[in-house]
């Protein structure tokens, strides 16, 4: 055995040991035949069609949260206009970016400028088009890629606290979409996401503000009582629906201030008991921050007798009346069951999302399915593996030995590849397999079919492998480097199942090269040497 | 053993019946596709609500049809095999754009299954209890004695329970009482379960569910990625050969797709995603065929400088030939025995595999190839000494040498 021929074979034995290892012996090295199955069994991760779990896309709506920064900025800026003494007709909001103030006093529009370039350095303020003394104010497009960002984030992060604590394992929550709006949430081993759907589109924005008065049966009816006109600061909300015990279901309106007296982000924590008044019915109790408690504990001292609004996502859930000085405790009853209640008290310790979510796609799959698929998939392919491999023996004798030793290692690499990169194995991941698999042999074949050309024409065994390989190169690189241009598109255009195809592809193309040209070459060139010269090649 | 000793075929001469075997299959797949009315698309393309079922019995399909009602039903697949399971697949139409209805569809079927199966008062139902609860419930009972020994025992029964429900007896028991086979599960403990469990008539296997914006986009993005796709192979193979050469193995190539997607439209078929990667991988196959033969006749070329184009081609392909037969006919036994054995989940993948592999182990000599004779004739005869040489066919030449490595000669 020539010296060039040990570094090949040592070099294979190298990358073959490696594959192994990645494959069987992390993360302990096994000492049964069980620890090795469990090796691989938590090497290679399974999507969620072949393993059972549930898949949500939801969507981040992104503008809602520029909306409300708009809202904002309309509130501080009248406060701040009224502060110096601007007169002007109205403001309001024409576009989720657009600020309109009209009828401003001419010889104050100088002031307009100082105060948008000084306290909101976000805004771009401009005279508007057709309006005499109307002037428009423009969030750059800087602030609002920024507040996009920032929503996505805190939904992110918001959706991982409340998912964490519904102790699932292992789930995946992460950007997604071209417009990277929508967030992708995978709950492997999930069957039923009902309650995770609910804990994860519950707004969870907690408030607790004064009642002015209330309840009244419609909306209109509470404005006659003020006159048509609501007093400065407060606005309608609607009830919940449980919240006046007279009638339950029936709608309920209240006019309430406008100002919280205390938010979510005040709650130090929550956590769902029994309601002591009403049997078989749960409450959430919440406990307030210190800071907050300083604020809430003379506002109770001073408002005794007067109701409190409990708002839980815009809705009054109830309105207790203040009996005495609370200082930093509460409940929000409202006819909760247990399993209602222990929700809350999760999604309002998590804190509340950004901006509403709402489902674009749901894919759950029970464990037996997944099951079922992995069984009658690996079944399918092993015995259309051996079939392969059988025919290769037989047709090519010895050699046929060499390809199916290839067409393994090609496997094992894909394997392992796949273990070492993390990448997950799907039902399309498999028709990837499939494709390798197949391109696999058809390398051998061609080989193979040119060395027997070569052979008839007269050459000798030597020379007649030497040109097979040569000659079968050109192709093989050219049908390969052909699957992987396009595997790389896929990658960069396709949706998430044909990403796992053009993955499972690419790696599988690299090995078969390296299998089939390489390794099946320093095979041949060993068994090469150990014959005569005139001994007939088993091909 | 060999196949083919040293076959002289005429291919380009026979290259009008393949192409009249191509309109042919392209018109009967013309005429399927007017006759479904368009693709059927899968509910990952379609948006809407599929639900998979297991029954323990026979699924009353007629009922659930009455109390679902027509106008919300897609179809109904009965996918039962007699021998082991009764499963049913239901889809439903999309019934609206708004968030709170993109669960509609579930909660329909749901409520019409419980209308169907009237649950017991005071009991759960086994068969779609989790782990956790089913621990839950047994921590509860305590049926072994253990008290406050009893640490994570129950959660490791209840995991056995649940295991043997879904790996053992197919996801779904008949009674209770099955579950006494089941590791663990002694006497008292099957009693207890059967105070407070039943085992209910169906489970769902599978939801899925896509709102209509989704399902729009995914479409788009998979036509793109393939079109994409395309072109990049396209590109390689004229900078690897020439650009007819790329335009003749994407058209074959094009030809395979839209074949295949004929037979899909008659057998009725549902396009997938996974149906697409299954295109996507006769893309490849067809494409490797191609390029095989391509490669080759770049190679003849250079060696047979004065005969005929045509000669130079059916050469080549008679060259490759048992190469063509020997990976096709291996890769149709394998996508065969997917497609008898894969399971239902794997059934249109391999359905796609098994069409798309004879229509394009044929494209490549039968379309590709003849195209770009056909594209050298037209050359040699319109636009004589085009280049350099006298006709077409000797004026590329110089490119395909200077383009050509090293193909070795010796």
């Amino acid at each position: 055995m020539n010296q060039n021929l040990k570094w090949k074979g040592l070099f294979i034995l190298v990358i073959v040991l490696g594959c192994l290892w990645g494959l069987f012996a992390r993360p302990s090295f096994p000492t049964s035949w069980q620890a090795v199955k469990d090796n691989f069994q938590h090497r290679i991760h399974l999507g969620l069609d072949l393993q059972g779990g549930s898949h949500l896309v939801l969507q981040v709506e992104v503008d809602q949260a520029v909306r409300f920064e708009c809202d904002r900025t309309i509130d501080d800026l009248t406060r701040e206009l009224h502060k110096r003494g601007v007169q002007f007709g109205d403001i309001q909001r024409v576009s989720d970016t657009q600020i309109l103030v009209k009828n401003l006093n001419p010889t104050q529009s100088g002031t307009l400028s100082n105060i948008v370039q000084s306290q909101f350095a976000d805004w771009q303020v401009a005279q508007a088009a057709g309006q005499a003394n109307g002037f428009l104010l423009t969030l750059n497009s800087a602030a609002v890629a920024q507040i996009k960002t920032q929503t996505m984030q805190q939904a992110i992060e918001t959706i991982r606290r409340r998912i964490d604590q519904l102790g699932l394992t292992e789930p995946t929550i992460a950007p997604t979409g071209s417009q990277n709006d929508q967030i992708l949430v995978e709950l492997p081993g999930e069957g039923d996401p009902t309650q995770a759907k609910a804990v994860i589109q519950a707004g969870g924005q907690l408030e607790l503000r004064k009642v002015i008065d209330g309840p009244y049966p419609s909306e209109a009816e509470a404005l006659a009582q003020h006159g048509g006109v609501l007093p400065a600061d407060s606005e309608i909300l609607p009830g919940s629906g449980s919240s006046s015990s007279q009638q339950p279901g029936a709608a309920e309106y209240y006019v309430l201030t406008r100002i919280p007296i205390v938010t979510g982000r005040d709650l130090r924590s929550a956590q769902p008991q029994p309601n002591p008044d009403m049997p078989g019915q749960w409450q959430v109790q919440f406990n307030l921050s210190r800071d907050a408690a300083q604020r809430f504990g003379p506002f109770t001292a001073r408002n005794i007798g007067q109701r409190l609004a409990i708002v839980l996502d815009h809705r009054v859930q109830s309105a207790p009346v203040i009996q005495g000085q609370i200082s930093d405790q509460g409940q929000i009853t409202g006819g909760f069951t247990q399993q209602a209640a222990k929700d809350l008290a999760m999604v309002l310790n998590a804190g509340a999302l950004p901006a509403s979510v709402r489902y674009l796609e749901e894919s759950t799959v029970g464990p037996s399915l997944g099951a079922d698929s992995i069984r009658e998939g690996v079944r399918a392919s092993i015995i259309s593996l051996l079939a392969v491999m059988v025919f290769l023996l037989i047709y090519y004798r010895l050699s046929g030995v060499n390809a199916v030793l290839a067409l393994f290692l090609n496997l094992v690499i894909l394997l392992a590849a796949l273990a070492y990169f993390k990448a997950v194995l799907t039902l399309p991941g498999i028709a990837g397999v499939i494709l390798t698999i197949g391109m696999g042999v058809d390398s051998n074949v061609l080989v193979f079919e040119r060395i027997r050309e070569e052979i008839r024409a007269g050459k000798a065994n030597a020379s007649a492998v030497d040109l097979g390989f040569e000659r079968a190169f050109l192709t093989i690189i050219d049908t390969h480097v052909t699957t992987v241009v396009s595997a790389i598109f896929l990658f960069e255009f396709g949706s998430g199942p044909v990403k796992g195809f053009a993955v499972t592809l690419v790696i599988g193309l690299i090995a078969n090269i390296f299998t089939s040209i390489y390794v099946s070459r320093a095979i041949f060139d060993w068994h090469l040497g150990r014959m005569t010269r005139q001994a007939e090649l088993s091909i | 053993m060999e196949l083919f000793k040293s076959p002289n075929i005429n291919w380009m001469g026979k290259a009008k019946y393949f192409a009249a075997l191509s309109g042919a299959l392209l018109l009967l797949g013309f005429f399927a596709w007017l006759h479904t009315g368009g693709l059927l698309y899968g509910i990952d393309f379609r948006g809407g609500t599929l639900i998979y079922l297991r029954f323990a019995q026979k699924p009353p399909i007629a009922e659930i049809r009455a109390r679902l009602g027509n106008a919300t039903i897609q179809s109904i697949y009965d996918i039962s095999n007699p021998a082991s399971r009764n499963d049913l697949v239901i889809g439903l139409k999309e019934v609206g754009e708004t968030a709170q209805r993109i669960d509609a569809g579930r909660t329909a079927i749901l409520k019409a299954l419980e209308q169907i199966f009237p649950a017991p008062a005071n009991k759960q139902d086994f068969n779609s209890v989790t782990p956790q609860a089913l621990a839950g419930y047994l921590n509860e009972k305590d049926p072994l004695n253990l008290g406050t020994k009893a640490g994570t025992q129950y959660q490791d029964l209840a995991q056995a329970l649940v295991h043997y429900r879904d790996f053992d007896s197919n996801g779904i028991l008949h009674s209770i009482g099955d579950i006494g086979k089941a590791p663990g599960a002694t006497p008292a403990v099957v009693s207890s379960l059967e105070q407070g469990f039943y085992a209910g008539p169906y489970v769902i296997q599978r939801v899925q569910i896509v709102g209509p914006q989704v399902g729009k986009q995914l479409r788009k993005q998979a036509v793109l990625a393939t079109l994409y796709a395309l072109a990049g192979m396209l590109v390689y193979i004229a900078f690897r050969f020439e650009l007819v050469y790329g335009a003749a193995a994407v058209i074959a190539v094009f030809h395979d797709v839209l074949i295949t997607l004929g037979f899909f439209c008659l057998f009725h078929y549902e396009i997938s995603l996974t149906v697409i990667a299954a295109l996507l991988t006769l893309v490849g196959y067809s494409m490797n065929d191609t390029i095989v033969i391509f490669d080759r006749v770049r190679e003849n070329l250079r060696l047979m400088r004065r005969e005929p184009y045509p000669d130079i081609v059916n050469r080549a392909i008679n060259q490759t030939l048992s190469r063509t037969i020997l990976t096709s006919g291996l890769t149709f036994l394998a996508v065969l025995v997917l497609y008898l054995f894969g399971g239902r989940v794997l059934h249109p993948f391999a359905f796609a595999m098994v069409v798309g592999v004879m229509v394009g182990t044929y494209s490549s000599f039968g379309i590709a190839a003849p195209i770009v004779v056909l594209w050298y004739r037209f050359r040699g005869q319109k636009v004589p000494g085009a280049t350099s040489g006298s006709s077409g066919r000797q004026s590329k030449e110089p490119t395909a040498n200077r383009r050509l490595a090293t193909a070795g000669r010796r």
